[in-house]
């Protein structure tokens, strides 16, 4: 009774006021909701981007900003592919991301196999293994750097104690060889911890009921690893995979804190260069074209995993 | 069945279809990133953009076609 009067009365009501007594619509609320992250995207990541796209196109310089731009069309872009130091700085890089991940998957993996074995403090340990993703770049890069120092560093001692070479000689940080490892192994160190944590969270998720059938039909450790954990584990590996992936081709932090893309260009990886190309020698336009190859090279590599990962997930 | 029905139905051409364009794409991706990051010719890097980007815009066009 009370509801049909309440119908007659939203009915009688002229549409315009009752407008005003409804308020805003629920779209109208999900924008005005949605709208300032929008917004701070557009600003923050779409906008400098297709800034960058037109920039690559000219001749603009940060430092004179005065000076009229010039349109060079795809000048840039021929420059930059046709250089070999930019070749080699993308060869260091595609090494060094090798190796980083390759180092980083197989340890974190293997770690986070242990950890799931929940053996009597695993839980202090994997607490212990996280503290250097926990750590702040700046501050891993500087006391590595201490640690690799010929004289009074602790790595160079326990080279010197392992190999029987002297600790003077295991000059990490300025040896063309071994430059290149120093960076990797840090990385490797820091790193590792959160390849880790996902696979822990990928060996988590396989429910225990596979494990017991195979059990009963008296599967070895070896064929449970290879046929149940794996393959279940495949997906969050992959995922960890990615994520380094795109870090580590943007790397810059480390480098540029342990060798400064020394000695020589050894460890000059491609945002090293961009770097020096941007703010060293300021050709804006030109490093707008390198930072937009760099894109389209992760955009793509991104398509290849996030296909491979589903169907991975399909399976 | 079902499959003939929905075959019967969509006038896409079969070869344009989401699956093997998508492999087709990604292959050129893989190839055009091979090419960036290999230390053995200059002309190979020199091409690898254009490679990339060819991969990369055709996997974004492919992506909105049907299966």
């Amino acid at each position: 009774m009370l509801d049909r009067t309440a119908d007659n009365v939203a009915r009688a009501t002229p549409e315009p006021l009752a407008k005003k007594i409804r308020g805003i619509s629920d779209k109208g609320l999900a924008w005005l909701f949605i709208s300032p992250t929008i917004l701070l995207l557009l600003a923050i990541n779409i906008f400098p981007l297709f800034w960058a796209i037109y920039l690559s196109f000219t001749n603009f310089r940060a430092n004179r900003p005065n000076e009229v731009v010039k349109n060079l069309g795809l000048a840039n872009y021929r420059r930059i592919l046709g250089d070999q130091d930019i070749w080699i700085a993308m060869q260091t890089t595609a090494h060094f991301v090798f190796w980083t991940i390759l180092l980083q998957t197989v340890i974190g993996f293997t770690l986070a196999w242990l950890i799931d074995r929940k053996f009597r403090g695993h839980a202090f340990w994997t607490t212990i293994i996280l503290v250097p993703m926990m750590l702040s770049p700046a501050v891993v890069g500087n006391f590595w750097r201490f640690l690799y120092e010929p004289q009074i560093g602790l790595f160079s001692y326990v080279v010197s104690f392992v190999t029987g070479i002297p600790p003077t000689n295991v000059q990490m940080l300025s040896n063309v060889e071994l430059a290149p490892w120093a960076i990797i192994i840090v990385d490797t160190w820091m790193w590792t911890p959160y390849v880790m944590l996902i696979c822990l969270a990928g060996l988590r998720s396989i429910p225990e009921y596979i494990y017991e059938a195979a059990e009963v039909d008296r599967a070895s450790n070896w064929r449970q690893f290879w046929s149940i954990t794996l393959p279940m584990a495949l997906p969050f590996i992959m995922l960890a995979v990615l994520f380094r992936g795109i870090e580590n081709f943007k790397m810059f932090d480390m480098v540029n804190l342990l060798t400064g893309g020394g000695p020589g260009s050894t460890t000059e990886v491609a945002s090293i260069t961009l770097k020096r190309q941007a703010f060293e020698s300021w050709r804006t336009g030109y490093s707008s074209a390198f930072a937009i190859i760099l894109f389209v090279a992760v955009f793509g590599l991104a398509n290849i995993y996030v296909k491979a990962l589903n169907k991975v997930k399909q399976r | 069945m079902n499959r003939s029905v929905a075959s019967k139905r969509s006038s896409w051409p079969r070869w344009a279809r989401r699956g093997l364009m998508e492999n087709i794409a990604t292959a050129i991706i893989a190839i055009g990133f091979l090419m960036l990051f290999q230390p053995f010719a200059l002309s190979l890097y020199t091409y690898s953009f254009v490679t990339m980007l060819a991969g990369a815009v055709m996997f974004i066009i492919i992506s909105k076609f049907p299966e």
